[in-house]
């Protein structure tokens, strides 16, 4: 920390390192999912990678998390050891993974959004969170190269593939919003000049959907209304179950080491 | 060498030679010095403890942990106390690699990175999306030809795409510029 903070400060930071750290690590869950069934070896490898990516940035942003806390709580302990409602992650994250036009989909749409908040996190006035940052900002790039690049083969694909692109679309749209939903924690944390408003991400990511969806032969949603509540722990069905098979070990055996 | 071997200079110069022999666990053929993933050796006063500054290559990179017991291991026949610190900025680019690790790299049959051409557009020709940072082989490392087609963005690590050559038709992998 560059400078003192006051208890609310801290709490602010703690919560957004928390979104972020479970975010990641929530995606990199719904992505390993895939191994051992994904399309073809290439995709399954891919998969696997970007899962492998975001694991890795998931454990320092929980460690540093668990730092700011101050309770004695380190990467492991906070992934495995909360339940649903302490979990802070982005709802679109924690969505089923379907077909694989869903999960590119998705992917695309946080992909997007990744490469814009990482590019700007690295001038975080948090030390640790502009180190994660630099390094992140490079893998996500490539990362929406890869989804982007699906989104439009797939919706620009086959009549069956374009079909499953767009119910992906009407499925996943509605959990966009929260992407970009600024809230007290959000605005602390822009106050401090460790993060931009989320709201700020929008044109940028919005471009780009755009662009991609045009090529795509998709069209975006006019719908305005949107879900939100992951970032204050209210979430969807789908989180219990990834948890309950994430969790499942440490949870079973705790302590065990191997 | 005429210089007095117990000094701070020396030993440092000692680790570093230390260094020099712990391959990444990955490519074996590339130490952790070649690919630039260590980054700073102290050595305190009485020349006996170590400090080894290190950085992820990837943010997952499943070897870190590897290379952080290996470098201790190593270091640890000749100093009385070793500790590896892990600094994440600045971070850790493909520019840090040798001209040494690159050769070595072309000779194990991994084509190095080579930073990405500027007038290239997307895959695909796709004006929507960014341009991968990453490159693309200069040439094939088995048979030179600068002819070669991308299999896959992603290969067997994270630090890897898949090619294949067009002149002699094997697969390879290439180190991204990252």
């Amino acid at each position: 920390m560059t400078a003192s903070t006051s208890p609310d400060d801290a709490q602010s930071l703690v919560d957004y390192l928390l979104r972020l750290g479970d975010t990641t690590l929530v995606l990199s869950h719904r992505l390993s999912e895939w191994v051992g069934a994904a399309p073809t070896l290439e995709e399954e490898i891919a998969l696997a990678n970007v899962a492998l990516d975001l694991l890795g940035q998931a454990q320092p942003l929980l460690a540093r998390a668990g730092e700011v806390e101050g309770l004695g709580r380190d990467a492991d302990g906070l992934a495995y050891l909360r339940d649903a409602w302490d979990y802070r992650n982005l709802l679109l994250v924690e969505q089923p993974n379907g077909d694989f036009a869903h999960t590119m989909l998705r992917q695309f749409l946080f992909d997007s959004y990744a490469v814009e908040l990482w590019s700007r996190l690295a001038t975080s006035t948090d030390a640790t969170l502009a180190g994660i940052a630099g390094k992140a900002v490079k893998e996500s790039a490539y990362h929406v190269g890869h989804s982007g690049e699906w989104v439009i083969r797939l919706g620009d694909g086959t009549t069956e593939s374009a079909r499953r692109t767009r119910d992906a679309v009407a499925d996943l749209w509605e959990f966009t919003g929260e992407l970009f939903a600024t809230d007290a924690v959000d605005e602390a944390i822009a106050a401090s000049g460790v993060a931009p408003l989320a709201s700020e991400l929008e044109p940028a990511w919005r471009d780009r959907v755009d662009a991609v969806f045009a090529d795509a032969g998709l069209e975006v949603p006019t719908r305005q209304w949107m879900q939100s509540g992951g970032k204050q722990g209210r979430h969807t069905e789908h989180l219990g179950h990834v948890l309950a098979e994430m969790q499942f070990l440490p949870r079973a055996y705790p302590g065990s080491t191997w | 060498m005429t210089a007095d071997p117990t000094t701070t200079p020396a030993r440092e110069a000692a680790a570093w030679r230390v260094l020099e022999t712990v391959p990444d666990p990955e490519i074996p053929v590339v130490s952790v010095v070649d690919l630039g993933i260590a980054r700073a050796v102290e050595v305190d006063s009485s020349g006996e403890q170590v400090t080894v500054v290190i950085t992820p290559t990837y943010s997952g990179c499943p070897a870190m942990r590897m290379i952080e017991d290996d470098i201790r291991t190593a270091l640890g026949a000749e100093f009385a106390a070793v500790e590896v610190r892990t600094v994440l900025t600045p971070a850790w680019t493909t520019d840090w690699m040798s001209e040494q690790g690159r050769a070595a790299l072309r000779a194990y049959g991994i084509a190095p990175p080579e930073p990405p051409d500027p007038q290239l557009s997307a895959p695909g020709g796709r004006r929507s999306l960014p341009v991968l940072g990453t490159g693309r082989p200069a040439a094939c490392p088995q048979c030179g030809s600068a002819s070669t087609e991308r299999v896959s963005e992603f290969g067997s690590t994270a630090c890897k795409a898949l090619y294949r050559c067009l002149s002699c038709r094997e697969p390879f992998d290439y180190f991204k510029c990252h």
